[in-house]
């Protein structure tokens, strides 16, 4: 297979080396960035060459598109791939890498602009008959009109920004008498937040699982999804803990949601590798929520339980290959249980960096570990908690459960602290193992402990 | 200087506690240093002439102790160093050129945009430490000035 000869990785971490990982296992070389602050970082060393692009503060390096793109220019790579966060749902960045005569590996920045623009997303979708969450039918620009919503569909509702993620610029309203200020404060906070004042609104429900699914699409117009993921265990909408299947999901509800992930895809010209995001409420309804335009943190569970490396087929329907095989090859075996590894202390949360003083993962059957740790290494404060994953795959939920449990047991890690206490505790939780969970899962387990 | 010069000034150095000596004069440098066994004798000579253009970096080798008190001006960016503003002007800097605050010292090419890197000191430069042409990457560095 002809594939690139060399590729840029615009981004760090653990990311990076499962990207680097891809390419070594093609015989593609590659090209670490990296800031100051990362310069002993485990991406660098595995990467064939690196160019320091820049100061700690990920606005001068990782999110510097010239300095991104000077690096491309001067180590002769042919695509980049921009792993996620960072520039990688960035329609400038891919538009000024076509521009510069550098492959992006991802969608189109069409498709880009529209999995940015959430209200307009929901507009497109809801017009090719996908459910989503009953709320305004695009952006709501006064309050008047967003009164008018609000009788329509009832309270509660969520104020969310068009340009919004990540769990930022959300303001729920429960009595009518909220409405008001929450308009302007929501308003408010994501013009701050991301430059961009517009508002939607959607129903909100407080009993909803998060289910995504996961597409890839090629430029000869093939579509094919590979199930979901279950990420319903989040703290403030971040995601800890996600799994794959859902244990909630029958075969023709897994059928149903997949087929308007496809749809959806269609509708917008969607290439690469993307994720339809839904939440299911308490009775089994999906409403389409938003797309995300990248790779994402949790990709592994969907190729422990699929056999396709996802990493891989970006770069190769990047390249222009279509989908080796289709939607009815896809074949689901076993469970996947990922948990994300933060440097972060378990009881309150907060950021934990320093140097990573000793460090032993977990091994044995089932067990997957992404990580850019070793020993000696330094978290640095800079950027993201996140330091490993650890995926566990079992021929079952239950058995995933447990190893995913001896895994935890037997990670050792010193000099920083982490979230690994906080997993036990979920992983033990009999609701957990019931498979009978919200998005509240998490606070409610908390606000339980302190009583 | 003749080597018998040179010979003289090494007899007489075996006289003394002093194990090292330099000695620097137009165009021409020499550094005589005494250790226990056959302590090393480095002579470099060179005699700037017409036809030989300068070759900056080895008019004078400069310690590691020296380059610690010199300034570094690093790259501000990722590109490709250039040291003149095209290919047939002459480069902006020479070593043992005497440079001002804000003066350009060099141009990085990045993404087709010609950026003029200036000096952020002033004083002479002593070193330049990229060759023309050679890609740079951010905080690499680029010149060694002597403050003054």
């Amino acid at each position: 297979m002809d594939l690139f000869r060399k590729i840029l990785i615009a981004n760090r971490g653990e990311i990076a080396v499962r990207i680097i990982r891809a390419c070594k296992e093609l015989g593609i070389k590659t090209v670490a960035v990296y800031s100051e602050a990362d310069k002993d970082a485990l991406h660098v060393k595995l990467a064939d060459e690196s160019i320091c692009i820049g100061p700690p503060n990920p606005a001068q390096s990782y999110l510097n598109i010239t300095a991104i793109l000077s690096a491309a220019d001067i180590t002769d790579a042919e695509a980049i791939h921009p792993g996620y966060g960072f520039l990688s749902e960035n329609a400038q960045f891919a538009e000024a890498c076509i521009n510069s005569g550098i492959t992006f590996i991802g969608p189109t920045p069409e498709a880009i602009r529209i999995g940015g623009d959430k209200a307009k997303a929901r507009q497109i979708l809801k017009r090719k008959g996908i459910p989503v969450v009953p709320g305004s039918d695009g952006p709501v620009t006064s309050e008047d009109a967003c009164m008018k919503i609000i009788k329509k569909i009832g309270l509660p509702v969520i104020f969310k920004a068009s340009a919004g993620g990540g769990g930022r610029g959300m303001r729920i309203v429960k009595e009518e008498s909220e409405i008001e200020q929450a308009f302007f404060m929501a308003q408010r906070e994501a013009l701050a937040a991301f430059g961009n004042g517009e508002l939607y609104i959607e129903k909100y429900f407080p009993k909803v699982r998060h289910i995504e699914i996961q597409i890839l699409a090629d430029r000869q117009g093939n579509i094919v999804h590979l199930g979901e993921r279950d990420c319903t265990i989040q703290r403030r909408h971040q995601k800890l803990v996600e799994e794959a299947p859902s244990p909630v999901l029958s075969e023709k509800l897994r059928k149903r949601i997949g087929e308007y992930a496809v749809k959806a895809a269609k509708a917008i010209k969607y290439r690469n590798a993307g994720t339809f995001e839904f939440i299911v409420d308490d009775e089994l309804n999906p409403y389409f929520i938003e797309i995300n335009t990248r790779v994402q943190v949790e990709h592994p569970v969907t190729e422990e339980i699929t056999d396709v490396d996802i990493i891989k087929e970006q770069i190769k329907i990047a390249k222009g290959y279509s989908i080796s095989f289709k939607q009815s090859q896809v074949k689901f075996k076993g469970h996947a249980i990922e948990c994300r590894i933060n440097a972060e202390d378990p009881e309150k949360f907060t950021p934990s960096p320093g140097i990573v003083e000793f460090i032993h993962f977990p091994g044995g059957p089932g067990i997957r570990v992404d990580s850019f740790l070793y020993e000696g290494c330094k978290v640095s404060p800079y950027y993201d908690s996140l330091v490993a994953k650890i995926i566990a795959k079992g021929s079952n939920r239950q058995e995933a459960i447990v190893r995913m449990r001896r895994a935890l047991e037997e990670m050792s890690i010193k000099g920083i602290k982490t979230n690994i206490p906080f997993f036990l505790k979920v992983l033990d939780h009999p609701d957990f193992q019931k498979g009978k969970f919200f998005t509240d899962f998490v606070q409610t387990m908390n606000n339980n402990e302190k009583d | 200087m003749e080597l018998d010069e040179i010979k003289d000034l090494i007899s007489f150095l075996k006289d003394t506690d002093v194990t090292e000596l330099n000695i620097e004069r137009e165009g021409f440098k020499i550094r005589i240093k005494r250790g226990y066994i056959y302590g090393p004798i480095e002579i470099s000579r060179k005699v700037t002439t017409y036809e030989e253009a300068p070759v900056p970096q080895q008019i004078k080798e400069i310690t590691k102790e020296e380059e610690e008190v010199l300034h570094t001006v690093t790259s501000p960016l990722v590109g490709t160093f250039y040291r003149s503003a095209s290919p047939d002007s002459p480069p902006f800097v020479e070593v043992g050129a005497r440079v001002e605050k804000g003066q350009v010292l060099c141009i990085i090419e990045a993404m087709k945009i010609m950026n003029e890197i200036e000096s952020d000191v002033s004083g002479v430069v002593k070193k330049i430490l990229v060759e023309n042409g050679q890609p740079v990457e951010y905080g690499e560095p680029l010149f060694l000035i002597e403050v003054a």
